[in-house]
């Protein structure tokens, strides 16, 4: 990823002095004590993973001890020192306060992999490598993107446009009993008028994905019924109504795999019992009311404003 | 990937009119439950089944899956075409079984589709567009 433009380069640099030292980190580091052999040191790193631990005595930070360090005491066949002897005393660090410009030119000038992160009374905090550096910056400006785009896509231009205290659209399909041809074309339709509107694309499947398994449900199991979406700025609201034969056990028809479809309906790839908790992990709310000899009644609703959940999977 | 690599690797034939290959494939996934693919697939992704109802287009419309490619030799009804062309969704068609096709594809260098995976893919395009939109 290499900045692009101006634009985009003066965005890092303000990153850059907007967020503080401690905010791109890592805590919880692994640390040594000076009078630990380097034997030993070469075990903590093996365990850790990692190519450096500060050396710590009484809280207060003392030294850096790398792997180079080990190296040489290997090759000099020391590795019985202690760690007080190998490791760079006074090494350079830096405050969790400080902006993280200061970070990126110690970096730059002193060509170290990490420095060791304390506070103002000395005491160890963290440790910062150029790499938590990119991350801090990267989940930052992912942040700032993501707020922009929702703000953007909110729904929807058309909205704009209307001068009301409240405006909603309401669109309506009917959907046909048994007929599993046809099945989707209310979700299809859907999807594409919600398109039209300018409404996010992540929120438009969701609704897509959990509209269409409801269509399903009711072209397979019920005597037809209607799909009507209610489209505010805020949110859509998805009503799924059918004529029956109703749902006698909710909670049972909710777990995931339990399903009364016959054979027909699982060889055309349905009727896994994943349709409901499909549309549950869809909708940022969820309402299935349902009379056994009367009919089922589903609403949906996704929130246009938050993106809430990302994809469709749980 | 483009759909042309995908046909090649597969060693298959492509079975709707009017396909583009150079379209671009994201990831891979296959299945035969479609209330699978609702809940996995994401946005630009290949999936490979062995059922040829015509709903497995609409899953693939719903789910944002870009091509599909049926496993197998099995030859879709005439149904699932029409409405896959009229979706402008590329059906492709496999000799191999659903686990050498996925398996050739992965291979390749064809990344699985995950959440993980599809969240990425989303944040690069944002700061791509961004990028490009600035
Ligand atoms: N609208 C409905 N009317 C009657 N029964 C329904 C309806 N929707 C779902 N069900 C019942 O709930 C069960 C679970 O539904 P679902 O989670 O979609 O899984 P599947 O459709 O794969 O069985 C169905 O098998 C059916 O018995
Ligand atoms: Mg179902």
């Amino acid at each position: 990823m290499q900045p692009a433009n101006a634009k985009e380069i003066t965005k890092l640099q303000e990153l850059t002095y907007e967020l503080k030292v401690e905010a791109a980190m890592t805590r919880n580091v692994a640390t040594i004590s000076p009078t630990a052999t380097m034997a030993e040191f070469r075990e903590v790193l093996r365990a850790n993973r990692i190519s450096g631990t500060p050396v710590v005595e009484n809280g207060k930070m003392v030294g850096i001890v790398s792997i180079e360090d080990l190296i040489k005491a290997l090759a000099a066949g020391e590795l019985n020192a202690m760690v007080g002897e190998k490791m760079t005393s006074k090494p350079a660090t830096l405050y969790a306060d400080e902006p993280l410009m200061q970070a990126v030119s110690k970096f730059s000038q002193l060509r170290f992999g990490r420095f060791p992160v304390i506070n103002r009374q000395g005491e160890l905090i963290g440790m910062i490598t150029q790499g938590d550096i990119m991350r801090a910056m990267l989940k930052r400006l992912e942040v700032d993107y993501r707020e922009e785009e929702i703000h953007r896509y909110r729904a929807s231009h058309i909205f704009e446009d209307i001068l009301a205290d409240d405006v909603a659209l309401v669109f309506g399909y009917r959907v046909a009993a048994r007929d599993f041809a046809r099945a989707g074309e209310a979700s299809s339709g859907l999807k594409k008028t919600l398109g039209r509107l300018g409404i996010h694309p992540q929120i438009i499947r969701r609704v897509a994905v959990a509209t269409y398994e409801a269509e399903i449900n009711v072209v397979v199991y019920t005597d037809g019924g209607e799909i009507v979406a209610e489209v505010r700025p805020d949110r859509i609201r998805i009503e799924v109504m059918d004529k029956g034969p109703g749902i006698p056990d909710i909670e049972q028809a909710m777990q995931p795999g339990f399903s009364t479809a016959p054979d027909w309906v699982r060889e055309l790839g349905f009727g896994a019992g994943m349709g409901l908790p499909n549309i549950k992990s869809c909708a940022d709310e969820m309402d299935l009311k349902s009379t056994v000899g009367v009919g089922t009644h589903l609403t949906i609703i996704i929130y246009c404003d938050g993106l809430q959940k990302t994809g469709s999977g749980s | 990937m483009e759909l042309g690599e995908v046909l090649q690797i597969i060693e298959g034939k492509v079975i709707s009119r009017d396909v583009d290959l150079k379209q671009e494939i994201q990831m891979g996934g296959g299945a035969d439950l479609m209330s699978d693919v609702l809940a996995f697939a994401q946005e630009g992704m290949l999936l490979m089944t062995g059922l040829t109802n015509p709903q497995v287009v609409r899953t693939a419309e719903m789910a944002g899956v870009v091509a599909i490619i049926f496993v197998r030799s099995k030859l879709p009804p005439p149904e699932t075409i029409a409405l896959a062309e009229e979706k402008g969704i590329p059906l492709l068609a496999s000799r191999h079984t659903m686990f050498e096709t996925c398996g050739r594809l992965y291979k390749a260098g064809l990344p699985a589709s995950s959440l993980f995976e599809g969240v990425l893919k989303q944040w690069y395009e944002t700061f791509e567009s961004k990028k490009s939109g600035a």
